[in-house]
């Protein structure tokens, strides 16, 4: 049962770790806007931003 | 005069030389409308973040300060393709955003220390059934206390709290309870490993605030969502003046920053957003949104003018003046809060609940321990007893059953158009049994329409609409929809305006007049009052044909239809109006409701609604004038429109949206489903501890029991509260 001095630690440290994560993503304001998110993740970066007087996108008004 | 927009009121000034403003955005809708939104304003020189975010509807833009015009921004997204209102961030949606933080940062804490104790505790469940040894279990133990005693201090927080307020003001609430079996099962687990013993409920404790912190975190996000859709919608009612701020200068500033004494000017359509006593100038006020009454009152120097009126036909100058004593928005306003005190005696299902619960569960547990006692055993062994009993009826699943059910039911009620103000509001909805309904801008539509334009040929009409636009009369305005609606764009005439006549112009050398009949020599406005007595007539002069329009509030389309439901659903409806009998009688008819009251006051419509409690109904009220705010404060339950004035909104439990009633209907129904589903989900509750207490009371709770019973009761009522969902065919009505 020697094993538990390294196991015990490892799992401690990987939940402090998984905790540490979601206090850095709050902080990061990554849960102020949920609905945005999920469209962020699917753009791209490097395109450029579109020319002036962009046409507005015609979408469906909730 | 020169004109200028003053937006300072908005801009926040950060450290390091950073401005700041938050704007509502209408017609938001999905990421490309953020793309363009953030891009378009990003490539302006020395703006340094544009963000939108999309829950909201709201892009925050920061610039070096003293760089950037704010006005620009807003024309820079009109460009753009958008319209954009500057928001005031105001204090109480600061610290809300500060509680969600708050209460996802207990619920993380819970959460991770949950797993880690679980992760302990199964090794020490298999380890019982199997060979640990007593060393290896107790240090276990130990670890499992290191992780709950600080996460339970820190994630406990929101219940410890509201525990000890509860208790101050000598109440019990829910988490009462709740407090009691945490710090309970917390401490029993420390004194039990202390004595080397099989069992400890680490795991548990933190388990239940896990789940109730989910409950909490449910419930706050529902609130968040609303209130920033009505904050968007008071933002996008741009509730700004045009005040002098010299003798030739005018600037247009937020209705927040207007003092007492100011100047302000008031053109003819405006809706007038301050009270105050006209210094010059003569013209015909709306006050329908006040009082209902749909005949104008004419105003000149000296005359009292009302926040929330309509300004028809002439320019004012108008001294701001304080709410006075005696005014009639002073009375509102005074009768409000009175409604209001009197309507806290709510109480909401789940303190009910909680009521009958918390002695319930303490004198059982007194009861198991007393029992324990009585049969022989020691007072330890009788102590766990008891304090099993109260950590498995610590109602996990009762602090869920009412937020699931909340969030999932206003989620419904957001999609048919109804923004809930209250999370009480659905219970409240819920048992209602009579309908009041308010007349003018309720049960008809806001804006006044022409009714016999299908009369009038489709060439003139085009023509009386180009002429109309000339004009901000809002009876002109009511023209050139009309005729919009008929052909198409138009164009304006180049028309010369006589205030408070009409206006006339030249047009292929046709005279050509729009607005008082004797302005336009028409006559036979008897006939269009026999037919119709809630019409205003305007007249059409073209050469020497003549035309008679009729203007007035038309019903909401689909009034007569929903109205016809809501009775057939046996609900009793009223209607309660501050207009002329005349008018008011031709509408009851209209819709084939039998019971109606006008020329009410505001102390008449809280009577009617006191008359008819007293008989033991339960009333909701529909309205959206400022003489409805207190009445709607008064009844049961109520409902207000979107283009109602604030006051009035803000007392209302829900606002709807949109130019059909049909929301009404479907509030009270999704409230009703959902009340029934928060009932259900509070006999599951209960069935749950009639299973669970016996074994609890006679010793079997061991920490493995308490863990299967605690999750699988939560996730039965959340799948649960899943159904108050509207069926699919109606969401897409």
């Amino acid at each position: 049962m020697e094993v538990l001095i390294y196991l015990v630690p490892i799992a401690l440290g990987l939940g402090l770790l998984g905790l540490g994560a979601f206090l850095w993503s709050l902080k990061s304001g990554q849960y102020d806007d949920l609905d945005g998110a999920a469209w962020r993740a699917v753009m791209d970066d490097d395109d450029a931003p579109p020319p002036d007087g962009g046409r507005r996108h015609e979408g469906v008004t909730s | 005069m020169a004109e200028t927009r003053d937006l300072s009121h908005f801009v926040h000034h950060l450290d390091g030389g950073v401005a700041r403003m938050e704007l509502a955005v209408e017609g938001i809708t999905c990421g490309a409308c953020m793309r363009v939104i953030e891009g378009g304003l990003a490539a302006m020189p020395d703006i340094t973040r544009a963000r939108v975010n999309l829950t909201d509807r709201r892009v925050a833009v920061e610039w070096r300060d003293g760089k950037v015009d704010p006005v620009r921004l807003i024309d820079r997204l009109s460009e753009l393709g958008y319209r954009a209102y500057p928001y005031d961030a105001s204090r109480s949606a600061a610290d809300e955003e500060r509680e969600t933080r708050m209460l996802l940062l207990c619920l993380g804490v819970a959460a991770f220390a949950t797993m880690n104790i679980m992760l302990l505790s199964v090794a020490v469940w298999s380890g019982n059934v199997t060979d640990i040894s007593p060393e290896q279990r107790d240090f276990f133990h130990w670890l499992s206390a290191l992780i709950a005693l600080p996460a339970a201090a820190y994630a406990g927080r929101p219940f410890f709290h509201s525990a000890i307020r509860a208790i101050a003001a000598r109440r019990l609430n829910m988490d009462v309870p709740i407090t009691l079996g945490v710090l309970l099962a917390l401490g029993m687990s420390v004194v039990e490993t202390l004595h080397h013993a099989s069992h400890a409920y680490f795991d548990s404790a933190l388990m239940l605030l896990t789940f109730l912190l989910v409950g909490r975190t449910l419930e706050q996000a529902m609130r968040r969502r609303t209130r920033a859709v009505a904050g968007n919608l008071a933002a996008l009612r741009a509730e700004t003046v045009t005040k002098f701020v010299s003798a030739t200068e005018l600037s247009d500033v937020p209705v927040a920053s207007v003092s007492p004494g100011d100047l302000v000017l008031v053109r003819p359509g405006e809706r007038i957003a301050i009270d105050g006593i006209v210094a010059e100038g003569r013209s015909e006020i709306d006050q329908s949104l006040v009082t209902g009454e749909t005949l104008p009152v004419t105003a000149a120097k000296g005359s009292m003018v009302y926040a929330g009126t309509l300004n028809v036909s002439g320019t004012l100058r108008v001294t701001v003046s304080a709410a006075e004593r005696g005014t009639l928005l002073d009375e509102v306003t005074r009768m409000l809060d009175r409604a209001l005190e009197a309507r806290t005696h709510y109480v909401r299902l789940a303190d009910r609940a909680a009521r009958l619960y918390a002695p319930l569960v303490h004198a059982t547990a007194l009861t198991t321990m007393i029992g324990w006692m009585a049969f022989g055993a020691s007072p330890h062994d009788a102590i766990i007893a008891a304090i099993a009993v109260l950590i498995i009826t610590c109602p996990c699943a009762l602090g869920l059953a009412v937020p699931a059910v909340q969030v999932v039911a206003s989620g419904a009620l957001f999609r048919a158009g109804v923004l809930l103000n209250s999370g009480e509001g659905i219970e409240r909805l819920a048992g209602i049994d009579t309908i009041l309904f308010d007349k003018t801008g309720t049960l008809t539509l806001p804006e006044p329409e022409v009714i016999n334009a299908a009369d009038i040929p489709a060439d003139r009409l085009a023509l009386a609409g180009r002429l109309a636009l000339a004009s901000r009369h809002p009876l002109a305005a009511a023209v050139a929809r009309a005729a919009r609606a008929r052909g198409g764009v138009n164009l304006p005439l180049a028309a010369t305006e006589e205030p408070g006549q009409g206006v006339r112009c030249d047009h292929d050398g046709v005279a050509l007049r729009l607005g008082r009949l004797s302005f336009c020599g028409a006559d036979g406005a008897e006939r269009v009052f026999a037919a119709d007595p809630e019409a205003s007539v305007i007249a059409f002069a073209h050469g020497a044909e003549r035309y008679l329009l009729a203007v007035r509030q038309k019903l909401r389309a689909d009034a007569a239809d929903v109205i016809a439901a809501l009775k057939q659903d046996g609900f009793a409806i009223e209607i309660l109006s501050g207009d002329r009998a005349p008018a008011v009688a031709h509408a009851a008819a209209a819709l084939g409701v039998e019971r109606w009251h006008a020329a009410m006051t505001p102390a008449d419509k809280i009577a009617r609604i006191a008359a008819l409690q007293a008989e033991g109904r339960n009333v909701l009220m529909v309205g959206d004038g400022l003489n409805d705010a207190p009445s709607l404060a008064a009844a049961d339950a109520s409902l207000s429109v979107a283009t109602a004035a604030h006051l009035t909104q803000a007392a209302a439990d829900a606002v709807f949206l949109g130019d059909s009633l049909a929301p009404v209907a479907a509030a009270v129904a999704i409230a009703r489903r959902a009340r029934a589903l928060m009932r259900e989900n509070l006999m599951f509750a209960v069935a749950y501890n009639a299973v669970a207490v016996p074994i609890a009371i006679f010793g079997f709770a061991s920490p493995l029991v308490a863990a299967l019973a605690m999750s699988g009761s939560s996730i039965l009522v959340t799948v649960n509260a899943l159904r108050a969902k509207p069926p699919a065919r109606r969401e897409r009505d």
